[in-house]
């Protein structure tokens, strides 16, 4: 398959070898973090003329779904702020290694059982059910970032490396998975130079950089075998690999979905969580039921337990369990030697272009119309009344309004063709085509709805 | 190292720049300018509800809605009544004549406590505030108890009365009828027993009678009056008493539950009470114009009826009366 070193331009890999580009960045991406928090508590409880909803909610929400994950994978991962805090006290240091790398401070393995991402299954869950508060009210948000900053740095004084990212990020789990559709990767060169290379230094560390920060082995990242869910981005590798031996590049999309490439149960669950969350997010927020909405809205009432039970057994019963008894009805069709679990796990990644769809296509309806919100809250972040750009008058005016119901139906066509085309290649991978059609069924009456929630 | 002590200085000066800034510009803000947040009282109603100022010096005001629309509204002045927008600050400016205090009032319906979204500016000045006690209020002037129980049920008419029709009776109504004070002081129940004893009404009819009630009471008000008493109607009394004047406004009905049973207002062991409907003969025709005004200027004392004295101008709060008959008299052509 095509792929393009990005490293071949040297400006590039100055830029990524360097510390002091990502350094500056991730400190800026702090600061604005720590406005967004200050603004969340101290700042006007008016959702939409307060940094923290619409920077958090709208603005980055917007970069995240729209362009980072779908173009640039992971990389938000390399400059996000929560983990960064913990990992200079980790590290000791806020650029690079102070230390010699035997004399640094080892830190306990995250526990096994939870070195997956069925925790970061459950936090996503978690702010699902909250989450008509968390997008709508500044302080709530603001105590949801500062309480997800200080988890993270509590962690890594116990834990190595992000155990936060890896395992409990709420975000970081379907960015990861998402990421395997993105045309970038990280990835070994020559994989012999790995294999003679007894030091390791990229996921041990050495005098030019940690080891892997994600807990990798860059070494094994191989074009083709691997894939991006893991991988952060964050260009340590570069600095630490001795033989030069990483590359950056650009490739087709959705490289990483190929049938050898199988998803573990606790993914193929995210996949399920993240598609029943954007229907669910579709008919609270878009739909008109305002008794939904109300539920949704009322935390701790009793409509709003009935709405979390809602949420939770669509998300982690009603759907896998559905996939589940088609995957089992295909085998049926067309049986194959794999274990219903295999068969599970394997259709399960073909969900993924079809979740990231409806993530993309919800987006577009929330972030047009509310983009607007962004230049008054620049020039008066808190609702003070500032004017510090000139932009405070700056008018709700939703953009594209009448083109969003179009574009979204584009985007769930493309999702569905592109899931589709996935479903075919795993059923020819094992030799049965015909499992094909009921996977194919599902995701076709998924993107119905889908279609029905945005545009009906 | 000097290298990561230079990055960690970078670090401190991204990470804490832009909040730092924020505060130092926050708290180094000395313009004098009186920051109001609004909220629905549920949620604390104006923050803050004490203001102070000076005679003959500006107040700049800066209002902020955290929530929903509210409006600023000054009582007993002629200041127009400002929106006040959810986390867009307004600013106002008021500079007081006279020292006293000044009721300040939201006039949006925010939520079923909007009546007790108030706050106080207190004005001082070179002159103390006077100690002279303004003349009392007609109802007191005339000794009335606006809690003695006045209405009578079982009056109930046939037609709405209409001075129109009262007017082309060709009666001539007796002029201690037709002056102020008797019109203010008595309920139209006691005007029509007093108009049933004049020997010219012996020939009318009972209905024909309230026709000339209605018609007195057309001679003591004109249209702008009532123009603005509807609009002060509208604006603060239908929420509770309904727009048609039946007792069934948006927030009367929510404090009420289906049987007509008031809810418990939760505040001082009180509770709320239906909200009277101004369509009901047997309530509005036994109440005089003092009476009302004894009620609209006091208040209902915990029956949920807020006191509007500190609010309405003594003009007011008479057109308000004055609109409040046209709910039982047809109005008269003008």
């Amino acid at each position: 398959m095509l792929k393009y070193n990005l490293l071949q331009h040297t400006w590039i890999k100055t830029l990524t070898t360097n510390r002091w580009p990502l350094l500056i960045a991730r400190a800026v991406a702090l600061g604005g973090f720590v406005f967004a928090i200050l603004a969340g508590i101290i700042g006007t409880p008016v959702g939409n003329h307060n940094f923290a909803i619409v920077a958090v909610w709208i603005a980055w929400w917007a970069a995240l779904m729209l362009v980072i994950v779908p173009f640039l994978g992971r990389s938000w991962c390399a400059v996000c702020p929560i983990p960064m805090p913990g990992e200079w006290l980790q590290n000791g240091a806020v650029l690079g290694p102070i230390q010699d790398k035997n004399k640094r401070k080892k830190f306990r393995r995250f526990p096994k059982i939870f070195r997956n991402i069925w925790l970061q299954n459950v936090a996503f869950t978690l702010l699902a059910l909250f989450s008509a508060v968390i997008l709508t009210r500044p302080s709530v948000t603001a105590w949801v970032l500062l309480g997800m900053i200080l988890i993270a740095a509590g962690l890594s004084l116990v834990y190595e490396r992000r155990a936060f990212c890896r395992h409990l990020c709420p975000v970081g789990g379907f960015i990861g998975l998402y990421s395997q559709l993105a045309p970038v990767e990280l990835r070994v060169i020559d994989t012999q130079v790995c294999k003679a290379h007894t030091e390791k230094s990229c996921y041990q560390g050495s005098e030019n950089g940690f080891g892997c920060p994600w807990n990798i082995y860059p070494g094994g990242m191989i074009s083709g075998k691997s894939v991006n869910t893991n991988c952060g981005l964050c260009m340590e590798c570069l600095r630490t690999c001795d033989y030069d031996n990483i590359a950056l590049n650009l490739r087709a999309f959705g490289a990483d979905i190929q049938p050898q490439n199988k998803i573990k149960l606790d993914e193929a669950y995210k996949a399920f969580i993240m598609l029943g969350s954007a229907l669910v997010y579709s008919a609270v927020m878009l739909g008109p039921w305002g008794s939904l909405k109300n539920a949704a809205y009322q935390v701790g009432t009793l409509p709003w337990f009935g709405y979390a039970v809602a949420l939770l057994a669509f998300t982690w019963v009603l759907l896998p369990v559905s996939f589940y008894l088609i995957t089992q009805i295909a085998n049926r069709l067309n049986p194959t030697s794999q274990s219903p679990r295999q068969n599970f796990e394997a259709y399960a990644s073909a969900l993924l272009p079809l979740g990231l769809a409806a993530w993309v296509a919800f987006s577009f309806s929330f972030v047009f119309a509310n983009i607007s919100y962004l230049w008054p809250v620049l020039s008066d972040p808190f609702g003070w009344g500032w004017n510090l750009f000139q932009t405070a008058g700056v008018a709700w005016t939703p953009i594209f309004s009448s083109q969003v119901p179009a574009l979204q139906v584009l985007v769930l066509i493309g999702g569905l063709i592109w899931s589709g085309n996935t479903t075919q290649k795993i059923a020819i991978d094992r030799n049965a085509s015909r499992q094909t059609w009921p996977v194919m069924a599902f995701i076709f009456a998924v993107t119905l709805l889908l279609i029905w929630l945005f545009v009906a | 190292m000097k290298k990561e002590i230079l990055a960690r200085l970078v670090v401190l000066v991204l990470v804490s720049g832009m909040g730092l800034s924020a505060l130092v510009f926050r708290i180094g803000d000395n313009s004098g300018i009186v920051e109001v947040h609004a909220a629905m009282p549920e949620k604390g109603g104006w923050l803050t509800d004490s203001i102070e100022a000076q005679v003959g010096e500006p107040l700049v005001l800066s209002l902020v809605s955290d929530d929903v629309v509210h409006s600023f509204a000054l009582g007993q002045s002629d200041f127009e009544p400002v929106d006040v927008l959810p986390g867009v600050p307004t600013e106002i400016t008021l500079t007081f004549d006279e020292p006293g205090p000044y009721t300040f009032y939201c006039t949006r319906w925010c939520g079923a406590d909007h009546w007790r979204m108030r706050g106080t500016i207190t004005v001082t000045g070179d002159e103390p505030f006077s100690k002279d006690l303004p003349d009392p209020p007609l109802y007191l002037q005339l000794g009335i108890d606006i809690d003695d129980p006045h209405e009578n049920h079982d009056l109930v008419l046939d037609e709405q009365p209409s001075a129109l029709r009262g007017s082309v009776l060709g009666l001539t109504t007796p002029s201690e009828f037709l002056t102020q004070a008797y019109y203010r002081s008595h309920s139209p129940h006691q005007v029509w027993d007093e108009l049933r004893k004049v020997p010219s009404t012996s020939e009318l009819s009972e209905s024909q009678i309230w026709d000339v009630v209605a018609w007195v009471w057309a001679q003591n008000t004109n249209s702008t009056k009532l123009a603005e008493g509807e609009a002060l109607y509208q604006r603060d009394c239908a929420a509770c008493h309904g727009v048609d004047g039946d007792g069934e406004g948006i927030f009367g009905a929510e404090e009420i539950s289906g049987d007509g049973t008031p809810h418990e207002a939760g505040f001082d062991g009180h509770t709320i009470e239906a909200p009277t409907s101004f369509q009901d003969a047997g309530q509005m025709l036994t109440a005089s114009p003092a009476l009302l005004q004894g009620k609209i200027i006091r208040g209902g004392m915990g029956t949920g009826m807020p006191s509007w004295g500190l609010i309405y101008t003594e003009e007011q709060t008479w057109n308000l009366v004055d609109y409040l008959w046209t709910f039982q008299f047809q109005k008269s052509q003008e």
